[in-house]
């Protein structure tokens, strides 16, 4: 059964074109050859393993040498020297290997189909949720990197955007096998230049949308609470029988009342010191708390009002210059907040950049010197406790989710690469794996490609159906100097 | 032969130099009097010159061994001396190298450096891309701001030396070999007008296609058939051009044989084209896939130009063109997704070590417009973990590009009679958690500072 399974996504990771006939084919390849690596061919019908004689960074509890874990139903059973295999337990040689939780990305568009929902400066209806993409090659490729969980979130395009879903990347699984259950609701805010929409000028027949500046941005965030704190007035009045007319149910104020509950977390695009301090005023004002600073690039400037309000920030370790708002950032900003007692996480907001956190975390050892573990937690258990996800990933702790990572050298070495990533002890990415399936899926390619339908023109085939490059999404904050809205 | 004619035709420039050196020299001796108790105050942004000794450190020479406990001299502008227990000249400034590595500073052949301070919504700060299709004239070292905040922020990473390419159009413009120091471009160049950028014409098919080549296409093809014959419309575009400046040089020297003939009227762009024309300096392509880039090795082969690769993710599949026509690449794709779904994860990282086992010479840049471009290291480091050498990453960053760049006789490794552009390090200089300790460029000790240091330390104690 479990076998069967693994196969399937193998087959998910390999098809390009979902062909029955192919699939059976390559299954067949795979019994009769095998993969190199032994554990998988004699895979059991769990997702149990025994990773013996790993150098374990914990991220809580320092670096730990030769030693073993053991992963049991999904979770971290234990953790120690000499531990054996129990029965039906496969077990991973990690001699010489490097492990770490797995990474985890606070600020992702992976998987979303689109990003930006923009005609209205609050979007606090709308849901990540639904855009979700689960055969997004990104998704693989993150895994490759070392990541496990995402926080994806809506664009910035709005003084409010809409609400985000936290994930595990589980190639291969269902979509519905993707968001963490137990994660909180979240939601994007934004402030600064993408919600005064700074690239726009005006075109003809066709107004600007407000707000167009810092002071009507948080302006919109005030009337959207003030219109939130209304609704539930009007709510609790029906509910305690003070009106008799139930209110309409409202789909962008519901959220926002859920932020007023403390039930939602507000992660909020920022770039410059001021604007952040806004929104943290506008927090007090209605009494609740802001869970993450998005980028945060002047956060540093602003650390201490920053710590007093209990609000995490989640930053891009050093970019900086691509555009105005960006043009103070440092790459010591991880270290002065850090230094304030902010609990600060990195992350990528990029496809491709997500793929080595692990040295965007190893830069924040050499600027401001921050202890390895503090930094290795800036991609691991810092933004799971921004996420709300702390109890059960983040860190290599007993009754843990086995969420994992086993590098080839230690993670913030530029020489190291990941050789497997587990989620709850189900293997997701492995390369010796990823070597077998890439030979296949040459082949695979081989053999389309002389498919009469996929001939040269003038050759003898049909027309021509070559694939379009890249599915390319909106790109919200992923681009890098190509002016997206980042 | 080469190198005596350089020095004949300099020598009064090197003359110069070394006295305007001493002089620097003379006077920032008296501003160490003056502000002796001013810790860095004798240092202005351009750093000091002087002859400094590294002694006692890991020498990473790169061309030749690497030298656990030696000494290098800068002396002059030049790297006077490396080796273990090598003469220290009397009034050399020591530097205790004890624990520290010397390499060669890196140089990053593929940045727009100095021609864009911030890309997105500040037009003012960008001179990037001059409008129009044909820009043969417009010279890089001509808009390269010396001031721009990504110049000091680059260096402090130990990276020295850049080219700095214009972009946009069919032809952009020439891009520039610059120091990364000097209150003028012309302080910073190593070579002013290195090399024509071209965007290659792709094939742009379906989808959004890469590498943002080509021109005047009116949007893309929407059939392969119609995708090829629009870029080889274009390329004929291109051909058309240089065929029109060989006229136009040819009447040109006709007219300097016999006056008789009709004065050909000066013209520019056509002007500037000479020195690619004629092979003499190189042609920097813009290319991707194997067969833009196997279209540009028959450009070139059927043009007899010098080209060079700048892009090159597909370069490793057509090495044998490439090989065949001397054409170098600046690789520019490590921090890059892979194209296609199904191509591997790490087909990108491992293009490096790809075009090393075919034989291509090649060169790792960050491809960056400026701020991220002290990532370079980083960039050689992600191909040092997938296939490439560790010794061959250090390479890629230092000797390859300055041979791509025409300029190894000057720099890109630590030998005597070099340019003293050398970085002293915590550490192997691509991992992300080493430190720079000093560093210099034509010999002068540049000081660690940039806009970010001076914002960090304007904020780091606020309480």
């Amino acid at each position: 059964m479990r076998k069967a399974i693994v196969f399937l996504l193998l087959i998910a990771i390999t098809s390009i074109l979902p062909t029955f006939a192919l699939a059976q084919a390559k299954i067949d390849v795979l019994v009769k050859n095998g993969t190199p690596n032994t554990w998988f061919k004699d895979s059991v019908a769990n997702n149990d393993v025994l990773i013996k004689n790993a150098t374990v960074m914990t991220a809580v509890k320092g670096t730990l040498e030769n030693t073993d874990i053991l992963i049991q139903n999904g979770k971290i059973a234990k953790i120690g020297k000499g531990l054996t295999a129990p029965a039906g337990v496969r077990t991973i040689d990690a001699t010489g290997k490097y492990v770490t939780p797995g990474i985890i990305d606070c600020h992702s568009h992976s998987m979303l189909d689109a990003i930006n929902e923009g005609a209205f400066s609050v979007t606090s209806m709308t849901r990540t949720r639904d855009m979700l993409n689960p055969t997004d090659i990104t998704i693989y490729r993150a895994l490759a990197g070392g990541v496990t969980s995402a926080n994806l979130l809506h664009g910035s395009a709005n003084s409010i955007g809409g609400q985000n879903t936290t994930v595990k990347f589980k190639w291969g699984h269902p979509v519905e096998d993707y968001p963490i259950p137990d994660a909180p609701p979240g939601i994007k805010f934004a402030m600064g230049e993408n919600v005064r929409q700074t690239t726009q000028s005006p075109q003809p027949g066709r107004a600007l949308r407000y707000p167009r500046t810092r002071q009507g941005t948080i302006e919109t965030d005030r009337d959207a609470f003030l219109r939130a704190r209304d609704y539930k007035q009007a709510w609790d009045d029906f509910k305690a029988g003070k009106t008799k007319v139930q209110p309409r149910k409202d789909l962008e104020l519901e959220p926002i009342v859920e932020i007023l509950e403390g039930k939602r977390l507000v992660h909020a695009h920022s770039y410059r010191s001021d604007e952040m301090l806004n929104l943290l005023l506008l927090a007090d004002e209605f009494g609740f708390r802001v869970a993450t600073l998005q980028h945060g690039l002047e956060a540093y400037k602003i650390a201490p009002e920053i710590a007093k309000h209990g609000t995490g920030v989640s930053i891009f370790t050093d970019s900086w210059g691509y555009k105005l708002e960006a043009y103070d950032a440092i790459p010591w900003n991880a270290y002065i907040l850090w230094k304030n007692g902010v609990v600060v996480s990195i992350n990528s907001d990029s496809d491709e950049r997500m793929r080595r956190l692990n040295l965007d975390a190893a830069k924040v050892e050499k600027y401001g010197g921050v202890p390895e573990q503090d930094a290795l937690q800036m991609i691991t258990l810092n933004p799971a406790k921004q996420l709300g996800i702390d109890k059960r990933t983040g860190s290599i702790e007993v009754g843990k989710d086995g969420d994992i990572v086993i590098w080839t050298a230690h993670p913030f070495s530029v020489y190291s690469r990941v050789e497997t990533t587990m989620i709850e002890g189900e293997v997701f990415f492995d390369r010796a794996m990823d070597s077998q399936m890439r030979l296949d899926t040459a082949n695979e390619r081989e053999t389309l490609e002389k498919l009469d339908v996929n001939r040269a023109p003038g050759t003898g085939g049909g027309p021509p159906r070559i694939p379009a490059e890249k599915r390319r999404g909106e790109r919200d904050e992923a681009e890098y100097g190509d002016g997206g809205n980042r | 032969m080469n190198k005596a004619k350089i020095k004949s035709k300099k020598a009064k420039m090197v003359d110069f130099v070394s006295a305007s050196l001493r002089l620097c020299g003379l006077i920032l001796l008296s501003g160490l009097i003056v502000f002796a108790q001013n810790d860095g105050a004798e240092q202005n942004k351009t750093g000091r010159a002087g002859t400094f000794a590294i002694v006692g450190a890991k020498i990473v020479t790169v061309s030749g061994a690497t030298i656990e406990n030696g000494t290098v001299v800068i002396q002059n502008g030049k790297i006077a001396g490396v080796g273990a227990g090598i003469p220290i000249p009397s009034g050399a400034e020591k530097i205790d190298g004890k624990g520290l590595s010397v390499f060669p500073g890196m140089i990053d052949a593929g940045t727009s450096m100095g021609l864009a301070e911030i890309t997105l919504a500040v037009n003012g700060s960008v001179d990037l891309t001059e409008t129009g299709t044909m820009n043969a004239n417009a010279k890089a070292i001509k808009g390269i701001h010396p001031h721009s905040a990504h110049i000091n922020v680059t260096r402090i990473n130990g990276i020295t030396t850049v080219l700095s390419v214009p972009n946009g159009g069919l032809i952009s413009g020439q891009a520039a070999v610059i120091n990364l120091n000097g209150s003028t471009p012309d302080e910073m160049a190593v070579v002013r007008e290195f090399g024509l950028v071209i965007n290659f014409p792709t094939i742009a098919f379906g989808g959004r296609g890469f590498g943002g080549g080509g021109f005047g296409g009116g949007g893309q093809a929407t059939d392969f058939t119609e995708a090829v014959r629009r870029r080889d419309t274009q390329v004929d575009e291109l051909k058309k051009i240089f065929r029109n400046a060989e006229a136009y040089l040819r009447a040109k020297d006709a007219y300097a044989k016999d006056k008789t003939l009709p004065y050909p009227a000066t013209d520019i762009k056509l002007e500037a084209l000479a020195p690619f024309l004629r092979g003499e300096k190189p042609v920097i392509f813009t290319a991707e896939r194997e067969r833009d880039i196997r279209g540009v090795a028959k450009f070139v082969a059927d043009m007899k130009l010098k080209g060079i690769i700048l892009g090159g993710q597909e370069a490793w599949k057509a090495a044998d063109d490439l090989k065949k026509n001397n054409i170098s690449v600046i690789y520019t794709n490590i921090y890059a997704l892979p194209v296609r779904d199904d191509d591997p994860y790490d087909y990108l990282f491992q293009a490096p070590s790809k075009m090393q086992a075919a034989g291509v010479k090649f060169c790792i840049s960050t491809g960056d417009t400026g701020p991220e471009v002290r990532d370079l290291p980083y960039h050689a480091g992600l191909a040092g973990a997938f296939g490439l050498s560790k010794e061959d990453a250090l390479k890629s960053v230092t000797l390859y590009p300055a041979e791509v760049l025409g300029v190894a006789d000057k720099m890109g490794s630590i030998d005597v009679g070099k340019v003293a552009n050398i970085v002293v390090t915590d550490g192997d200089i691509l991992q992300p958690t080493t430190n720079i300790k000093y560093m210099f460029i034509t010999g002068r000790m540049i000081p660690l500072t940039s806009r970010h240091t001076e914002l960090f330390d304007s904020f780091k104690d606020r309480k």
